[in-house]
C-alpha cells in the first residue's frame, strides 16, 4: 500500500500523469459550465439561424467571429455543442461505469466470499459475456430497443439505456477483480475475527473485506470510464445511441461524416478530436494509477 | 488425453450457447413488429385476420411456436426478409465473403506487424523506436476505430484519391458462387484501407501483449537454461521464449473475437463495404425482423465455431496441457 503522501510525490514528479490530469480536469470543467461558456445554446432552437449554417472556422474564409470552431448544418457553433457533447459523453462513461460497479462488485463480492456453486455459475457467465464482447451485445440490445420503439420515445430515454446496457455488459470485470481480491482477503485473520463475533455474511462483506479489496477496483474505474465513452461513442457513430439533436461526441462525429467530403471537415475534426483527448488522458491516468498503487495487474490479461 | 471428453465438453458448451441465442432470436420474432401486417397489409378484416392467425399459428402455445421456430432454423429457415422478399438466411450468406475477406485481410496485417513489433520492443526495449512504438500504441488504443477508418477515407480517398474508399470494387466469382476481391487488382486496392481500419484497433492491444509476454518469458529459468546450454540468441529468442508468449495471444485473441465482429459493423458503415454489418445496420432502420434474427443467428453460430477452434488450437499448443474435466 502507499500513503497519501508518497502518491502525491509520485504524482508530482511525472509529468504526465500531471499532463493527463490537467487536461482532464480541463475537459471536465468546460463540460460542466458549458451553459457559463459557451456562446449559444445549441439546444435552444430560438438561437439557431439556418443562416449561419456550414461556416468555417473564424480564421478561415467566409468564418463568422461568433462561431470559433465554425457551424454545423443546422447553424449550430461547433464550440457549442462540443461543450455540451462532452458533458453527454463524460454523464454516460461515469454513470456507466457506476452500473457496473455496483453490479460487479455485489456479485463479485458475493462469488468470492460464498464460493461453490455461486462463484463457478457467475464467473462462467461472466466469461462468456466478455467474450460476446460489450460492443457487441449493446448493438444488439439498442437495436432491438430501436427497433421497438417510436424515434421519440427512443429520444427520451437513449441517455438511460447506453448507461444501463454498458454498465450492466461490463460487470465482468469489476466482478473478477473484486472476487480475486476477495479470495485473497478472506482467510486472513480479521475476516475470521469479525466472523468469530457473529457478524453477518452481509456486514463482513461490505464492512470489513470490501474496504481492503477497493485499490484495484479504483485502478480500473479509469480505464473503464475511457472504454464506456469509446463504446458510447461507437453506438452513437452507429445511430445507436444518442440522437442528433442531443448529440454526444459520438452523435456529432455522426452527423458530421456526411458532410466530410462536401469539404466542411471541421464538423467532424473537433469533436473527434477532443474525443481522442478525453479518452488518451483517461487511459494515460489509469495506466499511471495502475502502476503507482498496483504493479501487479496489467492491461490484456484481465 | 481426454481429447474425446473435451471435444464433448466443447460441443455442449456451444449447443448451451446457441440455444440461448435462439432463444433471443424467438423472443425477438414474438415481440417485434407483426408478421401478419407485413403478409396483408392493411386492407383485411378482423375476421379474416383471425383465421390467417390461426392458420399460421401465431396463436399457438410459446413452446409449440417455439419448437417450430427451432425446427426450421435447424433447416436453415429463418425467416423471409421484408425487404429483399428472400430467405433472410440466403441475404445473409451472400454478404458473407465480404465480412469474411474484410476480416482475414485485417488479421494478416494485425499478425504481420504485431508479432515483430511485439518482439521487437520486448528485445530492445530502452530503444528509441521501441519506445516510440509503445507510445504510439497507448495513443492507438485511445482512437475509436471508427474515427481511424474516417481518417482513411479522408485522407487517401478525398485529399489524396490514392486508394478507393467505398465498396468492394470489381470481384471475382469463384466456381462455389463465392465473390472474392482478393482476385483482382481493384478489389485488393479496395480493400487496403477497411483492412488497415479494422486492424488499427488491435495492433496496439496486442504489440503490448505480446511485448509483455515476451519480457516475462525472457526472465524465466528455461531461457536462461537454453542460453546457458549454448544455444545461438536467434533460436532461444524465436523458438524457446516466443514460442510460451503464443498462448496467451492465443487466449486473448479468442477473446476478441466478438470485438472484431463487433467492429466490422463499424468499419463496414464507414466504407459502405456491403458485408453483414452494413446489412445488419439496415436491416434495423427498416425493422425487417427476420433478417435481423438471421444476423444475430449467424454470427452466434461463428462466435461458437471460432472460439471452440481457438479452444482446441490452445489445448494442441499448450506444453502443460491442462483439459477442462482433468482436475490438476
Amino acid at each position: 500500500m502507499i500513503t497519501w503522501r508518497g502518491f502525491l510525490k509520485r504524482f508530482l514528479s511525472d509529468p504526465v500523469a500531471i499532463g493527463s490530469a490537467a487536461v482532464l480536469l480541463v475537459l471536465i470543467l468546460m463540460a460542466v459550465f458549458a451553459p457559463l461558456i459557451a456562446p449559444q445554446n445549441p439546444y435552444d432552437l430560438l438561437q439557431l439561424d439556418i443562416m449561419n449554417s456550414d461556416l468555417p472556422p473564424a480564421w478561415r474564409n467566409g468564418g463568422d467571429d461568433q462561431f470559433w470552431l465554425g457551424t454545423d448544418t443546422q447553424g449550430r457553433g461547433v464550440f457549442s455543442t462540443i461543450l455540451y457533447g462532452t458533458g453527454i459523453s463524460l454523464l454516460i462513461g461515469i454513470g456507466a461505469v457506476l452500473v457496473q460497479g455496483i453490479l460487479g462488485i455485489t456479485l463479485g463480492l458475493w462469488a468470492g466470499y460464498k464460493g461453490g456453486w455461486v462463484d463457478s455459475f457467475l464467473m462462467r457467465l461472466a466469461d462468456i459475456q466478455m467474450s460476446l464482447s460489450t460492443l457487441m451485445i449493446a448493438i444488439i440490445a439498442l437495436a432491438l430497443f430501436q427497433a421497438a420503439f417510436d424515434a421519440n420515445i427512443y429520444a427520451d430515454y437513449a441517455i438511460f439505456m447506453l448507461i444501463l446496457i454498458i454498465g450492466m455488459a461490463e460487470w465482468p470485470k469489476f466482478a473478477r477483480t473484486v472476487r480475486s481480491s476477495v479470495l485473497g482477503e478472506k482467510n486472513k485473520e480479521y475476516v475470521d475475527a469479525a466472523r468469530v463475533i457473529g457478524l453477518p455474511a452481509r456486514k463482513v462483506m461490505w464492512g470489513h473485506i470490501l474496504p481492503n479489496a477497493m485499490t484495484p477496483v479504483l485502478v480500473i474505474s479509469t480505464i473503464q470510464v475511457a472504454e464506456a465513452i469509446m463504446t458510447e461513442a461507437a453506438l452513437s457513430f452507429l445511430g445507436l445511441g444518442m440522437p442528433t439533436d442531443k448529440p454526444s461526441l459520438g452523435s456529432l462525429i455522426r452527423s458530421g461524416f456526411e458532410f466530410i467530403f462536401s469539404g466542411s471537415w471541421w464538423i467532424t475534426l473537433y469533436p473527434a478530436i477532443v474525443l481522442v483527448t478525453l479518452v488518451l488522458a483517461l487511459n494515460l491516468l489509469g495506466d499511471w494509477l495502475r502502476d503507482v498503487l498496483n504493479p501487479k495487474l496489467r492491461r490484456g490479461d484481465d | 488425453m481426454h481429447i474425446v471428453a473435451f471435444l464433448i465438453r466443447r460441443a455442449i458448451q456451444a449447443v448451451i450457447v446457441m440455444f440461448v441465442i435462439s432463444l433471443i432470436g424467438f423472443s425477438i420474432q414474438d415481440n417485434l413488429g407483426d408478421p401478419l401486417q407485413e403478409m396483408v397489409g392493411q386492407s383485411v378484416s378482423e375476421a379474416e385476420r383471425e383465421i390467417l392467425r390461426e392458420d399460421l399459428g401465431l396463436n399457438d402455445p410459446f413452446l409449440t411456436q417455439y419448437g417450430r421456430f427451432l425446427g426450421n432454423a435447424v433447416q436453415g429457415d429463418l425467416g423471409t426478409s421484408y425487404f429483399f422478399k428472400r430467405p433472410a438466411l440466403e441475404v445473409i450468406m451472400d454478404k458473407f465473403p465480404a465480412t469474411f475477406e474484410l476480416v482475414l485481410g485485417s488479421v494478416f496485417i494485425f499478425l504481420a506487424l504485431s508479432i515483430p513489433g511485439g518482439i521487437y520492443c520486448a528485445i530492445n526495449r530502452d530503444k528509441w523506436l521501441a519506445k516510440t512504438i509503445m507510445t504510439a500504441s497507448i495513443v492507438g488504443i485511445s482512437v475509436p476505430v471508427f474515427l481511424t477508418a474516417i481518417l482513411l477515407v479522408w485522407l487517401f480517398g478525398v485529399e489524396l484519391q490514392w486508394l478507393p474508399a467505398f465498396g468492394r470494387g470489381d470481384t471475382y466469382e469463384l466456381p462455389w458462387g463465392w465473390e472474392t476481391g482478393f482476385l483482382t487488382l481493384d478489389g485488393l486496392s479496395h480493400l487496403v484501407l477497411p483492412c488497415i481500419a479494422l486492424s488499427s484497433i488491435m495492433l496496439p492491444l496486442f504489440i503490448r501483449l505480446i511485448r509483455a509476454e515476451m519480457m516475462e518469458a525472457m526472465g524465466t529459468d528455461y531461457v536462461r537454461f537454453a542460453r546457458a546450454k549454448g544455444l545461438s540468441t536467434a533460436r532461444v529468442r524465436y523458438v524457446h521464449a516466443f514460442r510460451n508468449t503464443l498462448l496467451p495471444v492465443v487466449t486473448v485473441g479468442g477473446l476478441m473475437i466478438g470485438t472484431l465482429i463487433a467492429y466490422t459493423i463499424l468499419t463496414e458503415t464507414v466504407f459502405q463495404w456491403p458485408g453483414m454489418g452494413f446489412l445488419f445496420l439496415e436491416a434495423i432502420n427498416r425493422v425487417d425482423t427476420p433478417l435481423i434474427i438471421a444476423y444475430i443467428i449467424v454470427v452466434g453460430l461463428i462466435f461458437v465455431v471460432v472460439n471452440t477452434i481457438v479452444d482446441f488450437v490452445y489445448t494442441l499448443i499448450n506444453p502443460m496441457v491442462k483439459l477442462p474435466g482433468a482436475k490438476s
